[in-house]
């Protein structure tokens, strides 16, 4: 059962496309990544299945329910967090998380059990009377996710939550995630981070608009054909140039001091003696099983 | 249906904002008081101390008679000038006087006839110093058949107070409330706040209401307070009821809130909000509302226009309760006419109101 799908959907903002024929089915019960660089289109496309944004081209399906007829119902049954810090910085973390209760129509018992839970979670207790501007990005994020959750919702969409957050409060995050994923709830979340794919149980990589490929991380990764070196370097712009200019090798990346080459045949240990010889920048190399980012990277070609 | 619980939920959070914004609250409280004192001793149209000039050729009983009468009327300052420096144009120029005064031989006897001279290159004054002359000088209308005596009601003193006092009540009460719910609004677009609200499955209309209850609050505060300093400062009288001034500014800062929420589904900024709110209550409510110039003299079009000025109800008014004490029963048309202003511009808002980001 799929709890989002999205059928040839096409947004533009005057004449600039925003996003391009996108279909994706999203399936219930589980953490599914929305994997892209900046303006790829992550935003606009979380939007949508928000019902945040018109759409002419294609069509959205939320909870089997239609985003621009049922919108006000969809809205009540789903949580969503978006990109920027969006709650109120001079109210205190439990007056901004009773607000989004009221909003839902929380109350009562149900509003203090469902806090409760929220500050088992998130250790925001101890701050429950402290502004939110003055709370660190973890804690805020955490504090955005908490009222995105007051309401029990079945799906959960999250715009880059761990923008910006600091690895240890990052990973934090992402327990918090399973740990809801175990409670049942289906899970959308949108990151530039290629490492956090591996965090998800489906990816979509998304590209200038488009969906360049939807499977899970280990099928992407399975994607990749042939073989991937690292070429250790001293200096990695001579060597680039050199396996550029001179040999006319394409599959090349730069990774920090690294190169990684991409060959579809192996490659012996000779061949690459003949290039130190030719560029002695070459110190040694090593073949690696491709990452995340390789094959995004690939992809993007 | 509207939602009262999510009314009062953004109502709530609202409240929680005025009460942490200490800048703006002072802004809402600080400002009228300014503005009324600063416009109250700058627009004063009462006249004192203007400097005129007299010749006096009778110099007997009858002439020094209509002397001491300017002379303690406390409007004018009679200047000395020799006999043969009365030249009243010499004087104009020099600014040595505003208006001359040629008292003739015959003075005294039947039909005498004087010449008042008065500088008008500002005529708004000149017209002042002549009324203020001719009353003076016992009804310049007084001649053969008729008596023509004004009687002034309700400011016998023309003080410019009992004037002005009401108008800056109509024009800042407009400008605060349009401000408030219009920047209130447009800052939750601009912070993405507004974003979060969307989300949920709150409609316009409660997001408006939740949005207009608490300022009614602030803008009935600021009304009894310009009311308040008014009646200290300037001695304007307030000769009806509390409980009328209440209800009819109660439907006044409605009107202007609304006004304020038809500025914010239009303004993206708070910048915008502001130039925008300010643009359309200041300089309209001072020209076209009838506060400094009368409807009746304006040109048709221009009096169409006034017609959707809610200042020029609220004006009717509140000069009707503080001068004339009216009641409901003379004043109501005039409250119809903000309701109906009211009603429209909150369909048009909520209309307007986009629920989603663009």
């Amino acid at each position: 059962m799929s709890i989002v799908k999205v059928e040839g959907l096409g947004i533009s903002f005057g004449n600039l496309p925003a996003l391009k024929e996108i279909n994706l089915q999203v399936p219930a019960g589980g953490i599914y990544g929305i994997i892209g660089p900046d303006s790829a289109g992550k935003t606009t496309l979380l939007r949508t299945i928000c019902t945040l944004l018109p759409y002419k081209e294609g069509k959205v399906e939320v909870l089997k329910l239609d985003a621009l007829k049922d919108a006000a119902v969809i809205r009540a049954q789903i949580g969503y967090m978006p990109q920027r810090f969006s709650l109120y910085r001079d109210l205190s973390v439990e007056q901004n998380i009773r607000f989004s209760a009221r909003l839902f129509g929380v109350n009562g018992k149900e509003y203090a059990s469902t806090l409760e839970r929220l500050y088992q979670f998130s250790k925001l207790q101890p701050f429950a009377g402290r502004q939110a501007g003055k709370l660190s990005g973890g804690m805020q994020q955490k504090l955005a996710l908490s009222c995105a959750l007051i309401h029990k919702p079945e799906l959960l969409v999250l715009d880059e939550p761990t923008f910006g957050v600091d690895p240890v409060s990052r990973q934090d995050f992402w327990d918090i995630l399973h740990a809801l994923k175990a409670e049942g709830i289906s899970i959308i979340v949108s990151t530039p981070y290629m490492d956090e794919a591996q965090q998800c149980d489906r990816i979509s990589l998304l590209f200038k608009g488009k969906i360049i490929g939807s499977d899970t991380p280990a099928g992407i990764l399975a994607g990749w054909k042939g073989h991937l070196y690292r070429l250790e370097t001293d200096d990695p712009q001579r060597l680039y140039g050199y396996l550029k200019e001179d040999l006319r090798l394409g599959d090349l990346q730069l990774f920090g001091s690294d190169i990684h080459l991409g060959s579809e045949d192996a490659l012996e240990d000779a061949v690459f003696e003949k290039w130190q010889k030719g560029c002695p920048a070459l110190k040694s190399w090593q073949q690696i099983q491709p990452n995340m980012e390789d094959v995004f990277l690939k992809m993007m070609q | 249906m509207p939602n009262l619980n999510r009314i009062r939920a953004i109502a709530g959070k609202e409240v929680y904002h005025i009460l942490r914004d200490s800048r703006t609250l002072a802004i809402v409280i600080l400002m009228p008081i300014l503005q009324l004192i600063i416009f109250g001793y700058a627009m004063n149209m009462e006249l004192q101390n203007v400097p005129l000039a007299i010749s006096d050729l009778a110099h007997n009983h009858a002439s020094r008679r209509i002397i001491q009468a300017f002379e303690q009327s406390g409007y004018f300052r009679i200047i000395p000038v020799a006999v043969e420096d009365f030249v009243p144009e010499e004087l104009f120029r020099q600014r040595k006087a505003q208006a001359t005064l040629s008292i003739p031989r015959d003075c005294g006897e039947e039909r005498t006839q004087m010449l008042l001279k008065v500088d008008a290159s500002d005529p708004n004054t000149a017209q002042l110093i002549q009324n203020y002359a001719l009353g003076i000088l016992g009804g310049g209308a007084k001649s053969g058949l008729l008596d023509l005596r004004p009687f002034i009601l309700y400011n016998p003193d023309l003080k410019s107070s009992f004037f002005f006092v009401p108008g800056l009540i109509a024009m800042i009460l407009v400008m605060i409330c349009a401000l408030l719910t219009s920047i209130s609004i447009s800052r939750e677009k601009e912070m993405g706040t507004m974003e979060q609200i969307l989300v949920s499955p709150v409609s316009a209309l409660e997001i408006l209401l939740g949005k207009v209850i608490p300022y009614i609050l602030l803008g009935l505060l600021d009304a009894f307070l310009i009311l308040g300093v008014g009646m200290l400062l300037f001695k304007v009288p307030f000769a009806g009821s509390f409980v009328v001034f209440l209800g009819f500014s109660f439907l006044y800062v409605l009107c202007a809130l609304c006004l304020g929420l038809l500025v914010s589904t239009i303004a993206k900024t708070q910048q915008a909000a502001m130039m925008m709110a300010l643009g359309i209550t200041l300089l309209p409510t001072l020209l076209l509302s009838g506060y400094l110039f009368p409807i009746p003299s304006m040109p048709a079009v221009l009096q169409k226009i006034t017609l959707i000025i809610p200042a020029r109800y609220y004006l009717v008014i509140i000069r009707g309760i503080m001068l004339k004490g009216n009641s409901v029963a003379e004043l109501y048309q005039a409250g119809l006419s903000l309701i109906v202003m009211t009603i429209v511009m909150l369909i048009v808002a909520v209309k307007r109101f986009k629920l989603r980001l663009i």
